[in-house]
This record gives C-alpha cells, sequence and structure tokens, in this order.
C-alpha cells in the first residue's frame, strides 16, 4: 500500500479526532481523501507536524493524531527526545514510514537503508511505540486511540503519491476552522 | 529590581501558560523562574524551529505561548516564522537573549549580532532592545501588543540589560 491508500482507509477512524497531518503531499492526500475542520493542514515547514501535534496535545484534553513522514521526522529528530519526555496520553504520532522523500519526487531517506526510527524513538524515551505494516494501520490506529497512552506509531508501507490537488485554503481559514473544533 | 521574577510575573499576568526554552547562559535565571512556577508549563526544546512548532500547536489548543531562546536561533527559524507563525497569523512573543552585544566577552556571537536586526526587520517583525534594566517595564505592553496582533514579536535582551556576565 502507498500512503493515500493507508489514508483512504483510516479516514473515518480520522474524522472525528483532532489531525495534524504533515506538509505537501501528505496534506492534499487528506485533504482531497477526507476533508474535516478537525484536519489541520500544513503549508509549510517541513518537519514540525509532530512538534505542533505535541503542543496542541499537551494544551488540551482531546486526542491528538500527528501525521508525519520518515523524512520530515528525519529532518526534526529533536522532536523525539521532546515526545519521549513530555508525551501526554491523549497524543499519537503515526509515522508514515515509506523509506522516501515522497513530496519531492521519491528520493529514498535512511530508513529505507539502515535507520530504524522505532529504535530511535524507543531510545528517545518513548514509551509506547509500535511498528506497523500497512494494512494493520487501520487496527493499530484505533487500537491507540483507545489504549489511552502516548503512542509512536511507525507505519510500514510502499512509496508512492496519488495525484491530488494541492491545497488553496488561505491558511489562517485554516487555523480558525481547526481552532473552532479544537473548542467544540 | 529582579528582573527574571518580573519577566515571569508578566507572562503570568498576560495568561501565557506554555513557554519553551533554548538554553542560554544569560537565559539561565529566567529559565529556573519558570520551570518553578506553579501556573507555566515549562517543555524545553532541542531546538528553536521544534519549539515554535509546540508553541503554535499549543497556541492552537488555547493556550497562550512564549519562547526563550538565542539570537542566533534567528538563522535557524526563518522558515518557521514566515511559513508557519506568520503565515497562518499567530502570537509569538519571542525573548531572546542578545548575543555579540555590548559587554558580550566571545567574538563569534558577534557575526550573527550584526544579522539579527537587520532579518527581524526582513521578516517585518516588531521588535524591542532591551538595553537597561528599566527597559523590562515595557514588556507587560508588548505581550500585550503581541497577543493584539497576532505576530511573532522579538524582545532582544543584551548582556547590559541582564547584568553582564559573572566575570565583569
Amino acid at each position: 500500500m502507498i500512503r493515500s491508500e493507508i489514508l483512504k482507509e483510516i479516514a473515518p477512524i480520522l474524522r472525528d479526532q483532532l489531525v495534524v497531518c504533515n506538509i505537501g503531499i501528505p496534506s492534499q492526500e487528506l485533504h482531497a481523501i477526507d476533508d474535516q475542520p478537525t484536519n489541520f493542514y500544513m503549508l509549510g515547514t517541513m518537519g514540525l507536524a509532530s512538534s505542533i501535534g505535541l503542543g496542541l496535545a499537551l494544551a488540551q484534553p482531546k486526542t491528538v493524531i500527528a501525521i508525519d513522514g520518515d523524512g520530515s521526522v528525519l529532518t526534526n529528530l529533536g522532536t523525539l527526545p521532546t515526545i519521549g519526555n513530555n508525551a501526554p496520553s491523549n497524543y499519537i504520532l503515526m509515522i508514515i514510514d515509506n523509506g522516501s522523500y515522497g513530496s519531492t519526487g521519491d528520493q529514498p531517506t535512511y530508513t529505507g537503508k539502515k535507520t530504524d526510527l522505532a529504535g530511535m524513538a524507543r531510545a528517545a524515551g518513548c514509551d509506547n511505540v509500535v511498528v506497523v505494516q500497512d494494512v494493520d494501520t487501520g487496527k493499530a490506529l484505533q487500537e491507540a486511540i483507545d489504549g489511552g497512552k502516548a503512542t509512536v506509531m511507525v507505519v510500514k508501507c510502499d512509496s508512492g503519491n496519488a495525484k491530488m490537488p494541492v491545497i488553496t485554503m488561505d491558511p489562517v481559514v485554516i487555523k480558525h476552522r481547526f481552532m473552532e473544533a479544537v473548542k467544540a | 529590581m529582579n528582573i527574571d521574577k518580573k519577566i515571569a510575573d508578566d507572562l503570568v499576568a498576560n495568561d501565557v501558560s506554555f513557554v519553551t526554552t533554548v538554553p542560554c547562559k544569560q537565559l539561565a535565571g529566567v529559565i529556573d523562574e519558570i520551570e518553578n512556577r506553579d501556573d507555566i508549563f515549562h517543555i524545553p526544546s532541542n531546538k528553536e524551529d521544534e519549539g515554535m512548532g509546540l508553541c503554535a500547536g499549543a497556541f492552537m489548543g488555547g493556550k497562550r505561548p512564549a519562547i526563550i531562546m538565542q539570537n542566533t536561533a534567528i538563522g535557524v527559524t526563518i522558515n518557521t516564522l514566515a511559513t508557519l507563525t506568520q503565515y497562518y497569523r499567530m502570537p509569538l512573543p519571542m525573548i531572546i537573549s542578545y548575543r555579540g552585544e555590548l559587554r558580550e566577552p566571545v567574538a563569534c556571537q558577534v557575526e550573527m549580532a550584526v544579522h539579527t536586526k537587520a532579518l527581524l526587520a526582513q521578516l517585518n517583525i516588531p521588535t524591542y532592545h532591551f538595553h537597561w534594566q528599566k527597559d523590562v517595564e515595557e514588556f507587560d505592553n508588548i505581550l500585550k501588543y503581541t497577543f493584539m496582533c497576532n505576530k511573532p514579536v522579538a524582545i532582544l535582551t543584551d548582556a547590559n540589560f541582564w547584568g553582564g556576565y559573572g566575570d565583569q
């Protein structure tokens, strides 16, 4: 499975949750598959989905799912110790690990070689790290939501992108709509 | 006047309850003060752009955030400031240790100091420079201004403001 197929499959689960989605094609795919006010789309700033999600989870009690990528986590590796030492029980980091920088043309990342993100997350102090194969994502995500503890999911899948339109929504509208959904 | 306490008091009075920090010798006292306040959640960051991401999330979750960092961080965070904090129009008080200014003992710090105000000006970030201890009296107004206009705002605090280094 590629990322867009996973997102299609888990869209019914994501719909009821606060989602912070990674920059580029992941946000475009989620927006096209199932746009929701509870989705915060990153339009810029590679690497910070996990951090924005963590700040949000710390600030309010609803479950937060940060959808990140292997390349983006590699660009902000300092996030893992911060998560490991501070993540509250309502925080789920779902790393779609397809071993490539999808938005820029599928150049390989190091996670497709020797680097093990799950091992790095554990070493950083994240207590609950699960490695999931693409077909099992929905089940694992639901378990993480129901489990009520901070979770890092590393979802192994194939490299590739669906052709989706860019997001033309104004960033301030995305933020406002999201903040209203957070408060609701 | 205890500057560290005054800064923390003003943060609390302005309902700032989520503060991320990257360490600095000059800022050690204020970071300690914030760590010890019950009404402020303190989360250290490993890098300043990470901290700005945390602050963006906290803001959308209903908290008023602030970041404490060195001016070298302006070099690290320009993209984040432009495409996250400014693009989505979010408020962010940035309490910045202005290394490389008067009374700085480390020559290399001057290299970023000479670019700091130009970079902030290029980004259209409102910028205040605290040089004398009494300048801290403006801090409360700056916080109110920041959350009024929903922008990142820089407060540069130099070594003279902090009373120099221990050996001076």
